[in-house]
């Protein structure tokens, strides 16, 4: 940094008037989790200013996705925010569906609704658990990623797949559901609570990590909605924001939840409000898992929804019909013409509103695509967050943003 | 700030009692947990030589299917290819000549097939696009190579083992023996 802007740096209070020295905390630091550099001004211990850099993990999605058939474009969206990846497939599947008019059964939205609250609940695990990490604490952080484990194998019985699951099709689901993966599920539902509680128990109420989190990178309400916050983050500033609630998306008004709300927007409401969230989410499972089981005889085979235009037909047909090979070509190839719109479609994803704006010409891919990512919107507010704290706590105030550089950079 | 919803709860921050301030009974219930967790089944598997099993629809490693009678059943089509988002997928059609129905399945056959495993991002949309059942993706994972050259898979290394000629290595790559 200049000298000149040096110069109209208000330094915070109690710091001693000195030349301050730059220190570059990352791209590859591995505190900041991710591919961030922050190019930070320090006085000693302490923060004066930082400059954010994006862009080092940039791979285009937006044009990327311009020349792709809309399959195609859903293990792109894998790749926004990993952690959680399910929630993204199927809010791409859903502003699709959403522009091609397509109503999905109930079974399929609830099923829905399973993924993505496990996709939640994981990526609210990486994250809580990580606040411990970075504060010292990384036993907590082993014992609750056994159950982590847990949501991956659903995933896998469903999807074939782990992190990059590409889940879901236009539609539904490519394969039903099998005894397995509720099996599974079952047991996630049994045995994870167990683990949250006694989560919290090593860390809620523990002095140091309480003192450590307590009045640490706070954001005031306000501000936060002037940055376009959302999500847990907004939560924990107290604002009740849930897109959940206030634009519900796959039957998501089936299910009674609460939202949890901080006060005051620090490292420690955030991880309060993930916390709350995660049992939140458990109830939904359980409540979509009983509503599920309701289904009985035909009904309960039902996985997508009759979208053949884009939804592969059956393999079996495939391989003995002509007229389903001619239209599993078709899809494949990418020929059906999208009917020209605009759409926007957000989901409540594990880290804010994860949006989709689609323009389409009518042409056979999107004429324009932007994912409104919201890391992306965090880490504008990053500096300000950072300002006049140590550096030990931006990286809490990082980690706790749930900042993931794949979603930030797209 | 005014409420949007009826459903929201404030999170629970009351302040610290002096129990939990005295900070050493703190330490050990924490201690207790962390103790009590080395009596636990262990989570962890001793990989390589242990493997966790996998879902029958994981996405690992291509193969190149061949029916009962050992023929291979990619027509070159180009199906995956044209579905890989990652355009991994290299293939060159030939036709089949007279003496070759042993081997190639249709008329038509793929004289070339190239998988590149460090392009190739496991999505499993080949396997979908597949309409000759050829393509699938096995659970054999972790490729490991000296040199790029050898992810470029070829046909070699794609082809399942012939059941015809070579049953036993079919069954093990198949892990039946």
């Amino acid at each position: 940094m200049s000298e000149y802007q040096h110069n109209n740096i208000k330094l915070p209070e109690g710091s001693i008037e000195k030349q301050t020295s730059t220190l570059n905390l990352g791209p590859t630091h591995p505190a900041t989790h991710g591919v961030f550099q922050n190019i930070l001004e320090m006085d000693g211990e302490r923060i004066v200013s930082s400059e954010q850099t994006i862009g080092y993990i940039h791979r285009a999605f937006e044009k990327l996705a311009e020349r792709r058939p809309l399959y195609q474009i859903t293990p792109i969206t894998d790749r926004l925010n990993y952690c959680s990846s399910p929630i993204n497939n199927m809010g791409w599947h859903m502003t699709c569906e959403k522009l091609l008019g397509v109503q999905t059964p109930k079974r399929v939205d609830y099923l829905r609704v399973i993924i993505m609250e496990l996709a939640r609940v994981a990526d609210h695990i990486i994250c809580n658990s990580v606040i411990g990490v970075d504060t010292g604490a990384l036993s907590v952080f082993l014992y609750v990623m056994q159950y982590r484990e847990l949501i991956y194998e659903i995933y896998e019985e469903i999807c074939g797949s782990r992190l990059t699951t590409n889940i879901g099709r236009i539609g539904g689901f490519e394969r039903n559901f099998n005894n397995t993966a509720f099996t599974k599920l079952e047991k996630f539902l049994k045995e994870f609570p167990v683990a949250l509680k006694e989560f919290e128990t090593l860390l809620q109420r523990n002095r140091i990590f309480v003192e450590r989190t307590v009045g640490c990178g706070p954001i005031a309400a306000d501000r936060a909605l002037n940055y376009g916050f959302t999500g847990p983050n907004l939560r924990a500033a107290g604002v009740d924001y849930d897109v959940r609630i206030h634009s519900p998306y796959s039957s998501y008004e089936d299910f009674t939840f609460n939202v949890p709300v901080g006060t005051t927007g620090d490292v420690y409401d955030r991880w309060l409000v993930r916390n709350e969230e995660m049992k939140e989410s458990m109830s939904i499972i359980t409540q979509a898992y009983e509503k599920i089981q309701e289904f009985k005889g035909a009904d309960a085979e039902v996985y997508h929804a009759n979208v053949p235009e884009y939804y592969l037909p059956k393999k079996e047909d495939v391989y003995t019909k002509m007229e389903a090979l001619i239209w599993h070509f078709k899809i494949i190839m990418g020929e059906t013409a999208i009917p020209p719109g605009e759409v926007y479609h957000s989901v409540e994803g594990a880290n804010g509103e994860l949006g989709f704006y689609f323009i389409s010409d009518g042409g056979r891919t999107p004429y324009r695509l932007h994912f409104r990512r919201p890391c992306f919107i965090y880490y504008q507010a990053y500096s300000e967050l950072a300002k006049g704290s140590m550096l030990s706590d931006a990286i809490i105030t990082m980690s706790s943003l749930n900042l993931i550089a794949g979603e930030l950079d797209a | 700030m005014q409420a949007l919803t009826q459903r929201s709860r404030a999170v629970d921050r009351k302040p610290l009692t002096l129990w939990e301030r005295i900070y050493l009974p703190a330490v050990l219930k924490g201690m207790t947990i962390t103790f009590g967790h080395m009596f636990k089944k262990r989570p962890t598997i001793n990989y390589p030589e242990k493997t966790r099993p996998f879902s029958p629809v994981f996405r690992g490693l291509h193969v190149l299917n061949r029916d009962e009678e050992g023929r291979e059943r990619c027509t070159a089509c180009g199906l995956c290819a044209v579905a890989c988002p990652a355009e991994a997928i290299t293939m060159e059609a030939a036709e089949r000549k007279n003496g070759e129905e042993g081997l190639y399945r249709e008329e038509k056959y793929a004289a070339r097939y190239e998988i590149n495993m460090l392009r190739c991002i496991f999505c499993g949309l080949c396997e979908e696009a597949c309409p000759k059942d050829a393509i699938y993706l096995s659970e054999t994972f972790a490729p490991s190579n000296f040199a790029r050259k050898g992810f470029i898979y070829g046909k070699d290394d794609l082809l399942i083992p012939n059941p015809k000629t070579q049953p036993e290595e079919l069954a093990k790559a198949r892990g039946e023996a």
